[in-house]
């Protein structure tokens, strides 16, 4: 009987700890496949981040480190420079990166350091449980901003991509979704684009994904997929914001 | 090199550009170069950018404890300013040495002191190069205080300098000597 | 003539930055503050030739993480900063000493509270030896008080930051790192140290290995924070250094670090010179403070003037160490000049009949 379907070899075999339909599973996934995808698994290290993906460590087979919040793009170009033959990775959330580290995410792809930034954007402050996030939507209701966020008190949205997209440094910037399969598709080949950028040593590539997060939205999944849909896709719009081609890198 | 317990501490003092911080480097240079312990303190930072620059240097035969120094043996002043600050400090017996081109004469308050006054600039200007007054207070003091051989310091220049200075290392070596030649004068 | 044979006269924080490149460090990252800039000019010129990384981060805290990236994996890393900066650090190395990383970091200290001053000040003593971020930790003290010890001790620091997994500073000040001293650079005899198998390197052909400091099962942390402890105990039984100066026959102890010590080394000369029977105390590693020989001393001495350029920090450890068997007096001054020798020589008068 052919296999069809099977879990990554850098993935380990435990269960996810997530909550039921959050996305981030399927990122470490998309993540996991592109690694196999490219055989780099002995060579790949990992930077977890402060906030639900900080457990990255219990779930890829690979060598992985914790950094402080907000500091993991940071410190996956130390590694990058001290180990330059290493695939580096990590994973940061919207608080992480959008809020207590964008001065450190902007200047690691200003720098064009030659690392892989995937964005996991929610909306919420998962982990600590469904604050208002950087990337909360206006008039969206969080433990913090529970008559929905208000410009006039907290500002807007912040889109990551089209500010990473404006800087020399990145290489590849795009934003995806997992929403429905045919989203997931295209997130597929973005993550495996961004890791084929680090390895040919282009420089920053940038993924920024949608994602939900049923329990602090409080939804059922299927309807926290479809607010992805309708709410999040028409403020955060889906596609490659920037690809860069050999040609103008050289 | 003596064997003899030695120790001597020297304040040079002036406005920034003027060179003091050269004339306090190639002093402690050479006297390294001759064996000695040596301590060579300059003002950094902000203080420079008040626009006066002094620094502290020490020679000795043994191991020097403090590189900051109350009452110097000898004070170089090459402006008003400086000789204000530290001409008070040099110790009763000292040697004060004043840039009698910036300095009217009548400001020097000690009288219990070996005082040299020399017009660093004007000779400076005699000579050719107006940059070099620094270089003449140098050979000035090195003849009066025989603190270290005029070859050890002609031999720091090209260590105290940077590279694309070391053109200018011959009109260095005759202005320290023009500084010699003046005490030297004055001496007879 | 042998290079490394000759002398060269250099500023303090040159000779920091000679001392991390003979230790083969490669890797800096910092951020430019007074009065340590030497220190990455220096390395900003160097390191590349010799196929090193040099990153002028955009902050001091993006430094201090990516110097945590690079020990990560092994790498000989440093950064180097002064007061403001290094208290922008202290996250990160709360998290460094939480994941035993060994880094090293220069504190050429200056003037606070808040942006303070340039001037040379010891206000950082507790800082420095109490952990300075969170968490019950500690991280190895260096206090070089003369350029060769700059060099000396940055060069050890890397040494003891691989034998313990933990990070060690070097604590200078404005002074030391400025001035300009006689500099032999000698390297020291090579410490044999642990191997590195705990490193990310990529996990080939063995498990994955995985550096971190959050600790959630039951019983984790406790454990955790015991083996750290065991740590910090092995380092007071195995790196205290100090310096004695005439405490032979001492009747008297004059207990100064770093460039306090240097200006107590000639006011204990004055004082000798006046038949008082002064010694001199240097702790050269501040944590682990050197306690038992203070105390030893205690049992000759029975009066001990701590100075310092801060209003009372170092005086604690002291009064700890000696416990009551002697009188510890205390002289400090806050930022702005060093007090001269003679000033020093005065407060001795007044506590030594």
């Amino acid at each position: 009987m052919e296999l069809v379907f099977k879990r990554p070899e850098c993935l380990k075999d435990v269960p996810f700890h997530f909550c039921p339909g959050c996305h981030h599973g399927i990122v470490h996934r998309l993540v996991a496949e592109a690694i196999d995808h490219f055989k780099i698994r002995e060579k790949t290290i990992g930077v977890a981040s402060v906030g639900c993906s900080v457990f990255m460590y219990d779930y890829f087979n690979i060598d992985v480190l914790e950094a402080p919040h907000g500091r993991a793009s940071a410190v996956a170009s130390g590694v990058k420079r001290a180990k330059k033959d290493a695939i580096v990775f990590t994973i940061q959330g919207d608080g992480d990166l959008g809020a207590i580290g964008i001065a450190e995410g902007i200047h690691t792809a200003n720098r064009g350091e030659n690392i892989t930034l995937i964005f996991a954007n929610n909306g919420i402050y998962g982990m600590t449980g469904g604050q208002m996030a950087p990337t909360t939507l206006l008039g969206q209701k969080t433990t913090t901003s529970p008559y929905g966020r208000d410009f006039t008190y907290d500002g807007y949205p912040i889109r990551m991509a089209e500010m990473m997209a404006t800087l020399e440094g990145s290489a590849f910037v795009a934003r995806v979704a997992v929403n429905n399969p045919s989203h997931l598709m295209k997130a597929k080949k973005a993550v495996r684009k961004a890791f084929q950028m680090q390895i040919e040593g282009m420089g920053f590539s940038f993924v920024e994904v949608l994602m939900s997060c049923p329990t602090n939205w409080g939804l059922p999944s299927l309807e926290a997929n479809r607010r992805v849909e309708e709410e999040m896709i028409p403020y955060f719009p889906l596609g490659i914001l920037k690809e860069r081609k050999m040609a103008d890198y050289l | 090199m003596s064997t003899n317990p030695f120790y001597y501490d020297v304040i040079v003092a002036g406005f920034g550009g003027q060179g003091v911080l050269a004339i306090g480097n190639l002093l402690a240079y050479a006297a390294m170069k001759e064996g000695r312990h040596v301590t060579y303190l300059p003002t950094y930072g902000v203080e420079m950018r008040g626009g006066t620059a002094n620094c502290t240097v020490v020679i000795s035969s043994k191991e020097i404890g403090s590189p900051i120094v109350h009452r110097p043996h000898a004070v170089i002043s090459m402006n008003l300013p400086s000789l204000l600050k530290y001409g008070v400090r040099v110790q009763p017996n000292g040697l004060l040495m004043v840039n009698s081109s910036l300095i009217d004469l009548k400001e020097v308050s000690r009288n219990d002191v070996d005082l040299l006054a020399i017009p660093v600039n004007d000779m400076a200007i005699e000579n050719g190069n107006p940059r070099m007054a620094n270089m003449i207070a140098l050979g000035a003091f090195v003849e009066k205080t025989k603190l270290v051989e005029a070859t050890s310091v002609f031999d720091s220049l090209e260590k105290v300098f940077d590279e694309r200075h070391h053109s200018l290392i011959p009109s260095n070596i005759k202005a320290i000597q023009i500084g010699m030649e003046y005490v030297k004068a004055l001496q007879k | 003539m042998d290079q490394d044979s000759e002398k060269i006269l250099v500023r303090g924080n040159e000779a920091v930055a000679m001392g991390a490149i003979d230790a083969g460090c490669r890797l800096f990252f910092g951020y430019p503050i007074t009065p340590q800039n030497e220190i990455p000019e220096y390395l900003s010129k160097h390191l590349p030739p010799l196929g090193g990384e040099f990153i002028q981060a955009e902050s001091e805290i993006a430094s201090i993480n990516l110097l945590l990236g690079a020990s990560a994996t092994g790498a000989r890393a440093m950064t180097s900063s002064s007061s403001p900066g290094i208290s922008l650090m202290q996250e990160g190395i709360s998290y460094m000493a939480g994941s035993e990383l060994p880094v090293v970091i220069v504190n050429i200290s200056r003037s606070g509270p808040g942006l303070g001053g340039i001037s040379a000040s010891q206000g950082d003593y507790f800082q420095a030896t109490r952990g300075g971020g969170h968490g019950d930790y500690r991280t190895l003290v260096l206090a070089p008080s003369t350029v060769q010890e700059m060099y000396d001790l940055t060069y050890l620091a890397f040494d003891l930051a691989d034998k313990y997994r933990n990070p060690t500073i070097v604590l200078g000040d404005a002074l030391i790192g400025q001035m300009k001293e006689p500099l032999l650079r000698r390297k020291p005899e090579k410490m044999t140290l642990p191997q590195k198998d705990w490193a990310l390197t990529g996990a080939k052909g063995r498990k994955p290995n995985r550096i971190k400091s959050l600790y959630l099962q039951e019983g984790e942390l406790t454990e955790h924070n015991w083996k750290l402890y065991q740590k910090y105990e092995r380092m007071k039984k195995e790196e205290i250094r100090f310096e004695m100066v005439h405490t032979d026959d001492a009747e008297f102890i004059l207990v100064a670090f770093g460039s306090m010590a240097r200006v107590s080394k000639t006011a204990l000369e004055l004082a000798r010179n006046e038949k008082m029977k002064v010694g001199l105390f240097r702790p050269i590693t501040l944590f682990p403070y050197p306690e038992k020989p203070l105390y030893d001393l205690s049992k000759q001495a029975k009066k001990f003037l701590t100075v310092e350029l801060n209003t009372g920090q170092m005086v604690e450890d002291v009064r700890l160490s000696v416990h009551r068997e002697a009188e510890v007096f205390f002289y400090g001054k806050p930022p702005g000049a060093l007090p001269p020798p003679e000033e020093i020589l005065e407060e001795i008068k007044k506590y030594y009949g």
